[in-house]
């Protein structure tokens, strides 16, 4: 399924960003406050833009009434005040499909991709932050999406659990549009990056293109050297440790 | 979950029958079952019997019933109320109605304004100032961004105080003091005077808000998770959260009417519910009413019993009953709402 975000504005955040996505995994990547976030919030529609549209093959997704069957997100909302089981909050992934006879078949599917089915009857308040953020990822999952939007999905992650997810999300063949702050993680599991600064666009293409020490040094003001992983060959940074003015 | 309703179901038949029964005149409990199921199906009553066939249907059973109807329908708002402002401290009153209505209530009980509407003097006129009160909440919390939960909590407990101040003023203001006393009963909740005229209309919009939101509760869990993921999860947030403000406020106005401010109930029965069945809306919304309605008859019995002639405000008892059962079932179990 198509992502198109067209000259999307947000007043004072972000302006002008535009990009698209089709069946492969995009990342945003940026300085803190660059309108990482913001950008996504447009995309799920937590935000409208002032200007500019994100379309979803082609029809603006504020025109998509059933538009939570095609896109699911993971947001930063992590602040849960009820007590809800696991099971609870990944069955909440099929609200958007008028019960099915699926709903149970995907919530154990969405259990076990995420490899959380023992956690099913659990307390959501009683686990750790990499478990809480594998359940919601599991309640997207479960959601069985065509787009997938993820803002920090590796967040309060172990490095194998961060690893797992973005295969994960890489595996599902969908198109996935993941706001990354570890440079290494998105150049390994992106097709394609954009890079934001200060609410603006600023560079876009595959890692290997995206990831140079100049443009490293612009946006994120560290010297960074770039090395070809030693198995799988895609650019990976090392940085000094003093940053640059 | 059929087996929890179904025995919710019959501890609330049994304590209606138990709660028509009790008084400070006692009608044998078998008696009463008899006089009941007479009268519901239409069968006869012997002569020796009638005078306490009207203690029971005409004086104790529409109480009972309006008990019953208000525990229900304030524990089904609390519930509401709380996934609406993702709050614990949430229950009916939080929107302001309470104090409202007091202001409307005082004003009849004190200065007779409305005295042309009669023995309906005091439930109109909390009914309307109990509305207005939500209205004013309404219109200050609300933004171009729709209602958000901390700015709704902020605006009902902010213009809550102003309205329990101008009630206050017109209680100390009052030109005699049995005036103020009746306007500070009435403020603590009291039955005493419920008849079938004040059922119907009360029965009917409690029972029409439960079935509502039953049918809205898998959006009320979605809602419970966030503005963000509920919005992602296909919910339209601002239409939701003013649809559930409009029905809470019209089941609690109502009920303020016929009540008076019954305490406690619409807090404490949705964290009841849930400590037992956890949070999912699905079970919360049918179980949380038939506890709250069983739990507020036995409330009206006390308060009937506990120092006949004299009654007790509901307000007293739900407290002294509702506290000891909250704290031993908060010790016991590991409920968490509001994190760890």
């Amino acid at each position: 399924m198509r992502l198109e975000v067209l000259g999307v504005t947000v007043q004072g955040i972000i302006s002008d960003i535009s990009l698209a996505a089709e069946n492969e995994v995009v990342g945003i990547v940026g300085p803190n406050g660059s309108g990482k976030s913001t950008t996504l919030r447009c995309v799920y529609r937590a935000l409208k833009p002032d200007s500019g549209a994100v379309l979803i093959d082609g029809t603006n997704v504020h025109k998509r009434h059933d538009l939570a069957r095609e896109l699911a997100a993971l947001t930063q909302e992590s602040q849960v005040e009820f007590d809800f089981t696991v099971a609870e909050i990944v069955e909440m992934g099929r609200l958007p499909h008028e019960r099915s006879v699926r709903d149970a078949q995907a919530v154990r599917d969405a259990l076990a991709t995420v490899d959380i089915t023992h956690l099913a009857s659990r307390s959501f308040l009683s686990l750790s932050g990499g478990e809480r953020q594998r359940v919601l990822i599991a309640r997207a999952i479960a959601q069985e999406p065509r787009v997938l939007v993820l803002d920090e999905p590796t967040n309060h992650l172990d490095i194998r659990h961060q690893l797992e997810v973005l295969a994960l999300a890489r595996g599902l063949g969908i198109t996935v549009l993941t706001v990354l702050h570890d440079l290494n993680l998105a150049a390994s599991y992106c097709d394609r990056l954009c890079v934001l600064d200060e609410g603006r666009l600023v560079a876009s293409g595959t890692p290997a293109e995206v990831l140079v020490p100049e443009l490293i040094a612009k946006v994120f003001h560290v010297t960074a050297h770039v090395v070809r992983h030693p198995t799988t060959g895609v650019p990976q940074l090392l940085f000094d440790q003093e940053v640059t003015p | 979950m059929v087996a929890k309703i179904s025995a919710l179901v019959g501890v609330l038949a049994v304590s209606i029958v138990a709660g028509v029964a009790l008084g400070p005149v006692s009608v044998p409990f078998g008696v009463t079952a008899d006089l009941l199921w007479a009268a519901i199906t239409g069968g006869t009553v012997p002569a020796d019997l009638a005078g306490q066939y009207r203690i029971v249907w005409d004086i104790r059973l529409p109480r009972v019933m309006l008990a019953a109807v208000v525990g229900a329908g304030l524990s089904a708002v609390g519930v509401a109320i709380q996934a609406v402002v993702r709050n614990a401290l949430g229950d009916p009153y939080v929107l302001g109605i309470s104090s409202g209505a007091s202001v409307g209530a005082t004003a009849v009980a004190t200065f007779g304004a409305l005295s042309g509407l009669g023995v309906y003097a005091l439930s109109t006129g909390a009914f309307l100032t109990g509305l207005g009160a939500t209205a004013l909440v309404y219109v200050t919390a609300r933004t171009s961004l729709g209602l958000t939960p901390l700015r709704l909590v902020l605006t009902g407990t902010a213009l809550a105080y102003g309205f329990s101040a101008a009630a206050m003023l017109l209680v100390f203001q009052a030109p005699h003091g049995e005036a103020a006393r009746s306007a500070m009963f009435w403020l603590l909740g009291s039955l005493g005077g419920a008849n079938w005229q004040s059922l119907p209309v009360a029965t009917v919009v409690t029972v029409a808000g439960i079935v509502y939101l039953m049918t809205r509760a898998r959006q009320l869990n979605a809602l419970a998770m966030g503005d963000e993921t509920a919005t992602t999860l296909g919910v339209p947030v601002n239409r939701f959260r003013t649809q559930l403000f409009v029905v809470t406020a019209g089941i609690t106005s109502v009920l303020v009417a016929v009540s008076g401010a019954v305490g406690f109930v619409g807090l404490m029965l949705p964290h009841l519910t849930r400590m037992v069945v956890g949070a999912d809306h699905r079970r919360v919304l049918p179980l949380a009413p038939l506890a709250g309605a069983s739990f507020l008859v036995w409330v009206d019995v006390a308060a009937r019993m506990l120092a006949a002639p004299e009654e007790l405000p509901l307000g007293v008892i739900t407290a002294a009953i509702g506290v000891p059962c909250f704290v031993f079932l908060m010790r016991r179990k590991s409920y968490v709402f509001g994190g760890r």
